[in-house]
């Protein structure tokens, strides 16, 4: 799960990362009472999940109150990336000198969480990890004793050659790995660490993701998420159990399982169509989830055929075949169906759906065949 | 023969009374896996369908049952513990098929079976399978036959798919293992990989690995170094979209090395036999053997 730059800060600022203050505004009256309390120059901020803000003109700098207004009306309601943006954050303008990266994330290959740090902070690190990757210093850190004082000064030496500077980074990258730790973050960033004109680090922009299983243990931090950042199909989904991502195709699928979901979306590319969505009805046997599943895909306009791709292991084919009758006498289906099912209790499924008028194939390949077919000629 | 289970397997399932551990024991049972022993805190004492003692703990269990590989169905919020449980009972051989587990979780719980000398295979898999010796998990008996191909795979109803083409044109299966869909796992490809090339009975090995991380990438330079018998591959997730996770946690395409166009190259270059689709396996296993 995604957290918001202002959610971040705020968790990096009660571990006691050094924060600039700032506020949220959800209106251009609200954005010009932050920053007149703030005094002086503003940076008006789009809080928007999404990379690249400030190109897409997400980003502002505004000299008083009013300038601060006049930005936030235009960036509130603005849509960046296909995200439309609800709040802006209204922090003050600092004078910097430098701009570090500091970010920390979970290493595949290590199998540990990995403290990344460049001094080519403020831009995207993805591409100075392409374009320079000597200017990124990595420490790999064991969970059991997490980031060591003599570990964090050495990394932090590489970042600032005055020693006062750098045990203050130290700290910083240690506070940041226990910020980290404590919210269950699959990533967690700083970028920039910014130096100020009078020396002082300051973390100028946040982000953290958390690990969507670490949710269950950390109700308060489940309760940050945004559901208006999200697209509303996905939020439906996602209530309903199912793991759901919409694409740009016609082809409706729901699949059994995350790997044949995605081998479903590719054989559709394969024989020439394009799949509408990610669609994993997981491996519980609830006719319901069905149902739900069948809402989601049938609410998008541009799916003109469903294909269902089942392969009954723990997902019983007779559950399926229920949830497919079920489904279809309430919703009232305007594009054409294409059902692929075999595995646990194949008879009793087509049995079910052979009653309710459908056929089913049990081969995948003829199946995606008939379905791109489908979505083209309907 | 095989790989990592066979008829010396003696299994403990850890969270038998549990929905999906009292179910897929049951199957286990029925396929003939040799299941010594459940264990629930708790219910020490029962018998499990009158044919399995249940044990409050896993140190018991062992003691008095001489289990050496574990099944693992308790929830996620206790499986990391779990873990920890069977490894400190001396277990060599720990699945486990919980889905949903932190990876925090794991970062502590890898160096801790790493320096005990366990492997775990998972988690967020479905287990494995030697067809007709031994079913340590959930991947359906009926689809399997025994035979001489070994299956390794992060994903589950997909390694169904292509064991059912593989069963359906008669090529039978040495062991199929599912490693698993998280970031973080036990058993790397290399790992079976490494197994199959040393197991007399595999003649072939098909590797169904999918988007996110690198793993298939190494697993491509250890087969050009290492491998003497032929792969054949696949790569789900061509027509993923960056940044966006498929389902399994470990599915994200981050960066370019994650997507499948760069792991079917790789494949390409260490002279993997690489499917398009699934249909593909059995052409492309025909051309090798």
């Amino acid at each position: 799960m995604n957290l918001h730059e202002y959610q971040a800060r705020d968790i990096l600022r009660r571990h006691g990362i050094p924060v600039p203050p700032g506020e949220v505004a959800t209106s251009a009256d609200q954005a010009r009472a932050i920053a007149a309390r703030l005094g002086g120059a503003v940076v008006v901020k789009a809080q928007v999940h999404a990379g690249g803000r400030g190109k897409a003109g997400g980003v502002k700098l505004a000299r008083d109150a009013a300038e601060a207004a006049a930005h936030a009306a235009k960036i509130l309601g603005m849509t960046i990336k296909g995200l439309v943006v609800q709040r802006v954050l209204i922090a003050p303008a600092a004078e910097i000198t430098a701009e570090s990266y500091l970010g920390i994330v979970v290493d595949r290959a290590s199998q540990r969480p990995m403290l990344m740090v460049s001094a080519a902070g403020g831009v995207d690190i993805e591409e100075v990890a392409v374009q320079a990757p000597e200017k990124i210093h990595r420490l790999a850190v064991d969970p059991r004793y997490g980031v060591l004082p003599h570990q964090a000064l050495g990394v932090a030496l590489k970042l600032y050659g005055d020693l006062t500077r750098a045990r203050a980074a130290a700290d910083i990258m240690q506070r940041l790995y226990g910020a980290f730790y404590a919210v269950g973050a699959s990533l967690a960033e700083i970028n920039p660490l910014a130096t100020t004109r009078d020396g002082a680090l300051a973390a100028l922009d946040a982000k953290i993701v958390i690990d969507d299983n670490e949710l269950t243990r950390h109700p308060e931090l489940a309760a940050l998420r945004d559901t208006s950042a999200e697209a509303p199909s996905e939020v439906a989904a996602r209530e309903a159990g199912l793991t759901f991502i919409k694409l740009d195709g016609s082809v409706g699928c729901c699949v059994n399982g995350a790997g044949l979901a995605m081998a479903t979306m590719d054989l559709v590319k394969y024989y020439g169509g394009e799949p509408a969505n990610f669609l994993d009805i997981g491996g519980s046997s609830d006719p319901q989830k069905v149902v739900s599943a069948l809402r989601i895909i049938t609410a998008d306009p541009s799916v003109r055929a469903i294909l269902f791709n089942i392969f009954g292991g723990i997902t019983r084919g007779d559950d399926v075949a229920n949830g497919i009758v079920q489904a279809t006498g309430q919703l009232a289906l305007k594009v054409p169906l294409v059902i692929r099912l075999t595995g646990t209790n194949e008879e009793l499924a087509i049995e079910i759906l052979t009653k309710a008028g459908f056929s089913a194939l049990s081969d995948m390949d003829e199946a995606v065949k008939q379905a791109v077919a489908k979505a083209r000629t309907a | 023969m095989s790989i990592f289970v066979d008829q010396q397997t003696r299994l403990v399932v850890q969270g038998i009374t549990g929905r999906d551990g009292s179910f897929h024991t049951r199957q286990m049972l029925g396929y003939g896996t040799k299941v010594v022993a459940g264990v629930t805190p708790g219910k020490g004492g029962q018998v499990f369908d009158g044919v399995v003692p249940v044990f409050d703990t896993m140190a018991d269990a062992v003691a008095e049952t001489r289990a050496n590989t574990s099944i693992i169905y308790v929830p996620a919020a206790v499986a990391a513990s779990a873990i920890f449980e069977a490894a400190d009972a001396g277990i060599a051989l720990i699945v486990c098929i919980t889905e949903g587990i932190p990876v925090l979780d794991m970062t502590r719980v890898l160096p801790y079976l790493h320096e005990r000398g366990a492997r775990l295979i998972g988690p967020n898999c479905p287990g494995l399978i030697s067809p007709s010796r031994s079913k340590v998990g959930i991947i359906p008996g009926n689809i399997c036959r025994p035979g001489r191909i070994g299956v390794v795979s992060r994903s589950g109803t997909l390694t169904y798919e292509i064991v059912h083409q593989l069963s359906g044109a008669g090529y039978g299966q040495s062991t199929c293992v599912g490693i698993g869909g998280d970031p973080l796992i036990g058993t790397s490809f290399i790992h079976c990989l490494s197994a199959f090339q040393a197991d007399p009975d595999t003649d072939a090995v098909v590797m169904i690995g999918e988007i996110g991380g690198t793993d298939e990438q190494l697993a491509a330079d250890f087969i050009q170094q290492a491998m003497s018998k032929p792969v054949i591959g696949f790569i789900a997730g061509q027509t993923a979209p960056p940044g966006r996770r498929m389902g399994h946690a470990g599915a994200i395409i981050a960066g370019s090395s994650g997507t499948a166009a760069e792991k079917m190259a790789a494949f390409a270059r260490a002279g993997i036999a690489v499917m398009k689709r699934p249909a593909d396996v059995v052409t492309l296993l025909k051309e090798r053997l």
